[in-house]
């Protein structure tokens, strides 16, 4: 399916013309799109997917002012609904001492208190005391999790106790707003936790934050980082600021899959990527390598010098030699990934002198969060020769970042990064004129990202017939630009999230530091199509946990429900099946026709975002 | 071009749905000559390194036991807190009781000191690079790539059993991933016929061909899929993840839907701290082991007859450390061992040379050396189960696969 799907999506728009000699036909690019759809093409870019009203936003402000405008985010007001639900999202807003201290992982706890316990037994009496073989679980847990000192048919009526276990969401709503909040913290500890899970919907942000600290503290940064994300795609006016936090990010990919990178990701995502996304892309990598998040994540922090041979043990045998020395895991990713690309001119030669002058880029102790910290004295002060250029010995930290500079200027940097943007904004395949074009400005303007971006907007092939809906949504995509088109209230995200993992992007939990495909025709798989269309009929119904679609408000008509969703027409064979759908059955013979019944609320919305339509931008 | 929906369209059996015969039966059961079903390759990946050494045990090593005082399993004494024998030098972990008849019927090998020959000790690239059979390096699956070309090919041929396409089945071949066979579908009637006709009509060649590629595997599952699954031979899958996902593969293989291969894994083997409870045969690796044990002699059970086609094979990134630590655990080490069960299985046997666990004979002097490339044992059943003798293609820079001859069947001419 893969090889047949990358051939039709490379071919797709352009295939409909007269095939042309050998190689790729970017003549469709040349082609400039009509203005109304040129305003639909940039919300469908630029931001997670039109909402009500933005086409004639876009069309008041003017298509150049609106884009300025999203290329200056700084200047623009946040919407007031974002605001309020970011705020009850405590962890992101932690400084990583706070995070490892609210948040740590019972394995790294029962560390802490052993080396403190430790230190305590060496200050009194010189001697270490004996440590427990077994040591118990941390006092925190037990803090977290007390056992229930009251059952909750103490505290509650039966019949309430009833509501809270199978009410409907609106009995459940009115029961907890009732129940007085000094009986709460009872409550929630008394509850069972696959209770405490399905009364989310049905919480306050307050009291959902309750539940969730009583089930599980340890998901607690998860769920923080993925609500705010998805918050953020649906409810900033920053929206192209939001696309690039999520292209940066991607490119420079950290996992909450690997180990302490747990702890690490809030920080890294809010201090090193997002304020730099249209900044210096020197800075951006600057920020990057200088994070305990990436310094774990690609093993950086055990890329020392190579201590000397072992000496032959007691037999004199010589066992064979540890391997603590260089890790070439950020070396290779750097240039691989991060900057010059895999075809970007550098050898297994480079690596190794690039890793070597990445020693000493550690952290301290990173599963208390600790800071990035550089040691010199597992520096490897000889000289490095990189990409041509020496460094010369007797270096320290700077050896390293002479190795940024060295790749934050290189031509192959500026043609790669540009590259995996227009692939993110322009095409999955995208003319090599307008890279070029992003390449020049990438170099010329000294690696600035919103002079690049300028260069990519401003170009013929961004708003070319090429480039229109020729994208697949990624399932993020996807799902945020259903809620955004349907106009839907999202006051608890974690479903939404977890439907992205279902459609098989996990958010935050790429453990590859590929990232992501740009590509998105990779998105297109079996699992993954079937389950966008079963959460389409779900949200077009209204019967998405935590979020609200006010199904009134969608036509009674296929043709004005679709235009309603998808901002243009519909395809005419999406309206037919449609169409054919709503069709009474035939009536046998001496039947009478059957009366046509109007269709359910919300299942034209449902048929609609499931639609192969929707799935493109 | 030829692509497959060429194929499809020209060959007229693109008109599943429309009251004809379904396209994946002519090509599932018409095109097959009778009684010549596939040969089928599971691949179970043991997420987080399992501690190979107190899973298939060294009790007739000494420095085993020197090296292990709180973990080692006891020498075989015929009681369940030890070591069940082997061979009189191997013996399994008690919890692995379930597996010893089949390995006594001939049934099950285990090849040992096997594993990737890189040297990271980085999870995270470790469980790459064998997904991948490329050790030192990231590339697409090689269970996808030990996929051969077919005429006729199933929407099912090859499934992960996951929410995302698994790593090792990613490539140019025909690949799915189903999270859980029953859930494979549109659940809305309505929306399943609707939507069913616009991925077939639509003019979007991309959303056309993964449409029908989804619904025709929906249809070639639909007929089982409403049934009740009763596994046969009262075999009981426990409920843990593994033995879900292999009772699914079970349902895909009974449903003669052209399944060849199937991916599933199971997370939880990084026992740092309290591998072993308050005796070595109790504890975390004990209750993995018992999952492992009791879902794989559940899937033999219930595949009966039909296990002369399938072969499971298991895998796990790299070994532990051959000393223990000082937290009741095992930290990363290098080579382990691998599980080979079924028909085609020249079993009854624990393959490979032992390098030994004194000091000087370890991998840098802590972890049980490797003497069996874990491309060796995949290569292997790639040639000889699957029939794909282009074991270079599957495994690129891999040029001589060294083989144990734990496969029954012959090396076919590349």
């Amino acid at each position: 399916m893969r090889k047949t799907l990358a051939l039709l999506g490379a071919l797709y728009w352009t295939a409909v013309l007269p095939a042309r000699n050998s190689g790729p036909d970017y003549s469709a690019y040349e082609r400039s799109l009509p203005k109304d759809q040129q305003m639909l093409h940039a919300l469908d870019r630029l931001t997670y997917g039109p909402r009500l009203g933005d086409l004639e936003a876009v069309k008041k402000m003017g298509l150049k002012k609106w884009i300025d405008a999203q290329l200056h985010p700084e200047a623009l007001p946040e919407n007031g609904e974002l605001e309020a639900r970011l705020a009850p999202l405590k962890s992101l807003s932690m400084s990583q001492d706070e995070i490892a201290k609210n948040y740590a992982n019972p394995v790294a706890q029962v560390a802490a208190a052993l080396a403190a316990q430790l230190q305590q037994a060496q200050k009194g009496n010189g001697a270490a005391a004996a440590l427990p073989v077994n040591p118990p679980l941390p006092a925190t847990k037990a803090v977290r999790n007390p056992v229930p000192l009251k059952n909750l048919t103490d505290l509650l009526p039966p019949d309430q106790v009833r509501v809270l276990r199978n009410g409907t969401l609106e009995q459940r709503r009115s029961l907890l707003a009732k129940i007085p909040a000094d009986q709460m913290d009872d409550i929630v500890t008394a509850l069972p936790s696959n209770v405490r899970n399905q009364l989310m919907a049905a919480a306050s942000p307050e009291l959902q934050r309750k539940l969730q600290l009583a089930s599980n503290p340890q998901q607690v940064m998860a769920s923080d980082l993925s609500s705010a994300k998805l918050y953020r795609a649906i409810y900033s006016t920053h929206q192209l600021e939001e696309q690039l936090t999520d292209f940066w990010f991607n490119h420079f990919n950290v996992s909450l899959e690997k180990g302490a990178d747990r702890m690490l990701v809030t920080t890294y995502e809010r201090d090193a990527i997002r304020p730099n996304v249209l900044g210096k892309f020197r800075d951006l990598l600057e920020a990057t390598a200088n994070s305990p998040a990436m310094m774990f994540y690609l093993d950086n922090w055990q890329n020392v010098t190579p201590p000397p041979p072992a000496r032959a043990n007691a037999k004199g045998k010589q066992a064979k030699q540890a391997t603590r020395g260089i890790n070439e895991n950020y070396a290779r990713e750097l240039m691989e990934l991060h900057t010059l690309g895999v075809d970007g001119g550098y050898t297994q030669h480079d690596i190794i002198e690039v890793a070597r002058c990445f020693t000493g880029w550690s952290i301290n102790n990173p599963n208390q969060g600790g800071p990035f910290v550089y040691n010199d004295n597992t520096h490897d002060k000889g000289e490095k020769v990189v990409l041509g250029v020496t460094i010369p010995a007797g270096g320290g930290k700077e050896d390293g970042e002479k190795v940024l500079d060295i790749l934050a200027t290189h031509p192959s940097t500026a043609h790669f990064i540009s590259k995996e943007l227009a692939q993110r904004f322009v095409a999955d395949d995208p003319p090599p004129a307008v890279v070029n074009a992003m390449a020049k400005t990438f170099t010329d303007s000294g690696g600035d990202i919103r002079a690049v971006m300028q260069t990519m907007l401003d170009s013929k092939e961004f708003f070319s017939v090429g480039a229109f809906h020729s994208k697949v949504k990624t399932p993020f995509e996807m799902i945020v630009s259903a809620v955004r088109a349907t106009n839907a209230t999202v006051d608890y995200a974690m479903p939404l999230a977890n439907q992205i993992s279902t459609l098989g992007q996990p958010l935050y939990r790429k453990l590859e530091p590929t990232g992501y495909s740009n590509a998105n025709i990779e998105w297109v798989n079996s699992a993954s199509l079937l389950a966008r269309m079963n959460f389409a009929m779900q949200l077009g119904q209204n019967k998405v946990e935590g979020v609200t679609v006010d199904t009134k408000k969608f036509s009674s008509t296929p043709q004005t429900t679709a235009k309603q969703l998808l901002f243009a027409n519909a395809s005419s064979q999406t309206l037919d099946a449609i169409a054919k759908s709503l069709a009474p059955p035939k009536p046998k013979k001496n039947e009478k026709p059957v009366k046509p019944t109007p269709p359910a609320p919300g299942l034209i919305a449902g048929l609609v975002l499931g639609s192969p339509d929707f799935q493109r931008r | 071009m030829p692509t497959r929906r060429v194929f499809l369209k020209s060959s007229g059996l693109a008109m599943f749905g429309m009251g004809a015969v379904p396209g994946w039966l002519s090509r599932a059961l018409g095109g097959e000559a009778p009684g010549r079903r596939k040969k089928i390759l599971v691949a179970i990946f043991q997420r987080g390194a399992m501690d190979g050494l107190n899973v298939v045990v060294p009790h007739g090593e000494q420095a085993y036991y020197d090296l292990r005082p709180n973990l080692a399993i006891p020498r075989p004494d015929g009681t369940e807190t030890s070591a069940i024998d082997l061979d009189g030098f191997f013996g399994l972990h008690p919890s692995l009781k379930p597996l010893k008849a089949i390995y006594d019927d001939g049934h099950m090998a285990m090849i040992h000191a096997t594993g990737s020959p890189d040297p990271t000790r980085s999870h995270f690239d470790a469980q790459d690079h064998m997904e991948s059979g490329t050790p030192g390096q990231s590339s697409d699956g090689w269970l996808n790539r030990a996929l051969m070309p077919e005429k006729k090919i199933s929407p099912v041929r090859a499934v992960s059993l996951s929410a995302d396409l698994a790593r090792t089945l990613r490539g140019p071949n025909e690949s799915i991933n189903i999270a859980n066979v029953s859930g494979f579908k549109v659940n809305d009637a309505k929306g399943a016929a609707t939507f069913q006709k616009m991925y077939d009509k639509t003019k979007d060649p991309v959303m056309n061909s993964a449409g029908r590629d989804a619904f025709e595997a929906v249809k070639m599952m639909e007929a089982f899929q409403k049934e009740r699954y009763t596994p046969a031979n009262g075999a009981r899958y426990p409920s843990g993840k593994l033995g879900q996902n292999l009772l699914q593969i079970a349902r895909l293989i009974k449903g003669n839907v052209g399944l060849e291969v199937a991916f599933t894994d199971l997370n939880g083997w990084d026992h740092h701290v309290n591998e072993v409870g308050a005796r070595p045969h109790l504890g975390q690796l004990a209750n993995m082991l018992t999952e492992f044990g009791q879902s794989l002699a559940a899937f033999y059970a219930d595949l009966g007859d039909r296990m002369a086609d399938v072969t499971v094979v298991s895998m796990s990134e790299f070994g532990r450390t051959a000393k223990e630590n000082g937290a009741r655990g095992t930290d990363h080490g290098h080579a382990n061992v691998m599980f080979a069960l079924g028909g085609n299985i020249k079993g009854g046997k624990v393959y490979g040379d032992w390098p030994g666990l004194e000091r000087e004979q370890l991998y840098e002097g802590r972890d049980l050396d490797l003497t069996t490339d874990f491309r060796d044992v995949l290569g292997e059943l790639v040639t000889r189960q699957l029939g794909n003798s282009q074991v270079a293609h599957v495994f690129p820079g891999y040029e001589q696969p060294k083989f144990r001859d734990f496969v029954r069947g012959v090396n076919r001419a590349a």
